[in-house]
């Protein structure tokens, strides 16, 4: 191939115009990917369970369903906060209100992730592992992913956070970031539901 | 085709800007979007030859059961599990795939659309990157101890979950992880392909205004990316019960086996389409140009498209009709399958439509569109056959499937390609390919080709099933009419192979040293022979701006037969 570079006259302007901007489109397409996801799992489990005579199987310790309806509202909490910190942005003179509102969203999605953890931790103890059945396997395959993609999406609203103090955040690239998290929170209780109370 | 070709001009009014690129940075790390298809391109190609010499290998212990085969030696009941799994896998995984979506997704829509690059281009080097990884994990796999995975490509658990069965431990798991790398890839690819065509077009395309093959090209990922969350769930639970002992797909366990059947296809059927609609999209190009006459029913086509994608989550379980589903099921999904023949009937339709009364120009891109739709249609009547739940009980798991689905994968992937090549080749590198070797290539490859599977279809209503090592021990099976069958088949293969190497000569030489191609060596509409060719990084030196829909071929009242989409009057 040749390596002349061409200079465009000016790009940009002799585009269309967008329907969304770049990156937020890109995250709506990657989110029903993930949606998808999640919709395999769901309908694996699903059938799974129904062909099962015992489900939970009677010789695995119980979820904890209570504390984790606690924690539940913690993450939908630190989502709400997330919204509140977009609302904050868009208006001038927000921007600080918004670093505080987002620091403060990321520390209770942080404490979900935490205590999810630790939830597992008490779990394994009482002998339940990935091979310990077959329901034991889809919990830690359902929890898990979701846990992968919140830890996925803290990390990425921390760069945001990082920005933001900077000053150098754009909109779309937060409405992105946004999406994303959104996804995160409004797929748990979906999760919970199924997994947690059968 | 003299007259073709007087267009020519020069590619001088590009003017060096940025200074010349090292060699890494111009043919490994580029982030142009053409680097990037050529480079996904010749991986495929890379594939192709080892997925063929594959077939070469097995056909031939088919054809001469126990004999030691020239150029590899003899094969082993191991070997040949291994053979069959990962010629599968290559030609859909790392030949269709990437040369259709990726490297025609990546070469073409840019320069289609009319803009200078991707709108993620670091993103589309990752994709390149995480592709090649994919492909290296796989090759890397045959060298393990065990060799390379051996319990079929459409891994079915528990086969493929324990390797007291596939007896492949290492194999069998960096399999999986190879298709799982490489369905990343594409998927950054595919999000890349939506994003630029929604917002990157030139001004005044509008959404009719879109070449067939862009829409294609899109529509197929979307359906990618729509389908392929499933299967990345399945692979995980797959993976997991290979690695850690999970039980997803233990029976014994209270796990599923033919959850994974479910998963695999419903992925599995879509995929169909997403390397069928790029190939459609190409043979419409090349039919339009090539007829000298206006694309039959534009909006036709493309509703069929969303059609034939909309119906095509619907049809998975018609590869499940013996798996022990519902019977009522099976109905339902009889009707679906054969359903979806409609729409893709009707676009065939559309193309005969637009040869008809056309001033036909018989290239070697035409004579690769026109086979396409005989062959393919071949392909899809067979499939009618499949899909009613009644026939496929006799039919399942037997030859008869794979002479089908040959017939519809050999046109998608390899007519489809070659159409492609012929056609776009002196856009890409600036220089004509030779259409005399070219024709040669055509013939040999299109006679052998139909050399190979019409006796395969014959064998399949005879009983013979896929998937046999040796098939003396089988006395129905070994009759010396079977037997002849097979030799047939198998010496086609060989001299198929043989004819692709006038391809690859032709394609060397004319990448040094055709003759110079002109910016629009085929008088074409569409924006990217607007283009230099090869085009510079950046593409265009004036960015175009688009008036009309791009199939204006034989216009009354115009002097000449073509009116490119970016002409103003």
């Amino acid at each position: 191939m040749e390596s002349a570079f061409i200079e465009n006259k000016n790009p940009g302007a002799s585009r269309v115009t967008p329907f969304l901007p770049n990156g937020v489109l890109a995250m709506i397409f990657f989110v029903a990917m993930e949606v998808m996801f999640f919709a395999a799992l769901i309908s694996a489990y699903t059938i799974v369970k129904s062909g099962a005579l015992f489900w939970p199987p009677p010789e695995q310790p119980r979820l904890p369903v209570t504390a984790t309806a606690i924690n539940s509202l913690v993450l939908l909490a630190s989502g709400w906060l997330l919204f509140k910190a977009n609302k904050s942005f868009s208006v001038k003179g927000g921007q600080e209100a918004a670093t505080r509102l987002l620091r403060l969203s990321i520390i209770l999605g942080s404490v979900f992730v935490l205590f999810q953890g630790f939830e597992w931790v008490r779990l394994i103890g009482y002998g339940m592992t990935m091979t310990s059945s077959t329901y034991a396997g889809f919990f830690y395959l359902i929890v898990g992913a979701h846990g992968s993609h919140a830890v996925a999406a803290i990390f990425v609203l921390a760069i945001m956070l990082g920005k933001l103090k900077k000053n150098q955040l754009g909109q779309s690239e937060f409405w992105a970031s946004q999406i994303f998290w959104y996804f995160v929170v409004g797929v748990w209780p979906v999760l919970y539901i199924l997994v947690y109370l059968n | 085709m003299a007259e073709a070709v007087t267009t020519a001009e020069t590619t001088e009014g590009a003017h060096s800007h940025h200074g010349e690129p090292d060699f890494w940075s111009k043919y490994i790390f580029s982030t142009d979007h053409k680097m990037i298809a050529m480079q996904y391109m010749f991986t495929g190609m890379i594939m192709a030859l080892i997925g063929g010499y594959m077939a070469y290998v097995f056909r031939m212990q088919l054809a001469f059961p126990g004999e030691s085969v020239p150029g590899y030696g003899t094969v082993t009941p191991l070997a040949y599990n291994s053979l069959i799994t990962n010629h599968g896998a290559i030609m859909i995984f790392w030949v269709a795939m990437p040369i259709l979506i990726a490297a025609l997704g990546n070469f073409l829509i840019p320069l289609m659309i009319g803009c200078d690059d991707m709108v993620f281009p670091r993103v589309n080097r990752l994709s390149y990157q995480i592709f090649l990884l994919s492909a290296i994990i796989l090759i890397a796999s045959f060298f393990v101890p065990g060799g390379g995975f051996g319990g079929a490509w459409t891994a079915y658990p528990p086969l493929s979950a324990q390797s007291q069965y596939n007896l492949t431990p290492f194999g069998a798991p960096m399999w999986l992880l190879a298709v799982a790398l490489e369905f990343v890839a594409f998927l950054l690819g595919g999000i890349n392909f939506i994003t630029t065509t929604m917002n990157a077009r030139a001004k005044g395309m509008k959404m009719y205004d879109i070449p067939i093959v862009v829409w294609m090209i899109v529509i197929a990922s979307i359906l990618f990316m729509a389908s392929v969350g499933p299967l990345i769930a399945g692979a995980v639970m797959l993976l997991f019960d290979q690695v850690l002992g999970t039980t997803f797909y233990n029976p014994d366990a209270g796990g599923d086996p033919v959850l994974w059947q479910h998963l695999f296809w419903f992925f599995g059927h879509p995929e169909v389409y997403v390397v069928l609609l790029p190939a459609m999209g190409v043979v419409a190009e090349v039919i339009t140009v090539f007829a000298r006459k206006k694309l039959f029913a534009y909006k036709t086509i493309l509703y069929t498209t969303f059609a034939t994608g909309i119906l095509s989550f619907f049809v998975w379980a018609h590869h499940q009709f013996i798996a022990g589903i519902d019977p009522r099921m099976a109905h339902i999904f009889t009707v679906t399958t054969v359903l979806i023949s409609i729409p893709i009937a009707e676009m065939l339709f559309c193309y005969i439509a637009t040869l008809y009364g056309g001033s036909i120009r018989l290239t070697t891109a035409m004579l690769f569109a026109l086979s396409f739709l005989a062959e393919f249609l071949i392909g899809g009547v067979t499939g009618i056959y499949l899909g009613a739940s009644g026939t496929d009980i006799y039919f399942h798991d037997t030859y008869f499937v794979l002479a089908h689905f040959h017939y519809t994968f050999f046109p998608i992937a390899i007519i489809g390609f070659f159409t492609a090549i012929y056609y776009w080749f002196p856009k890409m590198f600036g220089r004509m390919m030779n259409e005399t070797w070219g024709k040669i290539h055509f013939w040999g490859t299109i006679i052998c080709f139909n050399g190979i599977f019409l006796p395969l279809f014959v064998l399949g209503m005879g009983g013979q099933h896929r998937r046999i090592y040796n098939f003396n021990n089988f006395p129905d099976l070994a009759t010396p009419e079977m037997q002849d069958l097979r030799i047939f088949a198998t010496w086609s293969a060989v001299a198929m192979l043989v004819f692709q190497i006038p391809f690859l000569i032709n394609f060397t030489v004319s990448l040094f040293k055709g003759k110079k191609a002109g910016k629009n060596p085929w008088n074409a509409n569409t924006l990217e022979w607007v283009a230099p060719s090869p085009p510079p990084h950046g593409n265009f030196a004036e960015m175009p701006v688009v008036y009309r829909a791009p199939y204006e071929y034989s216009v009354p009242g115009r002097e000449k037969d073509y009116w490119p989409q970016n002409m103003p009057d």
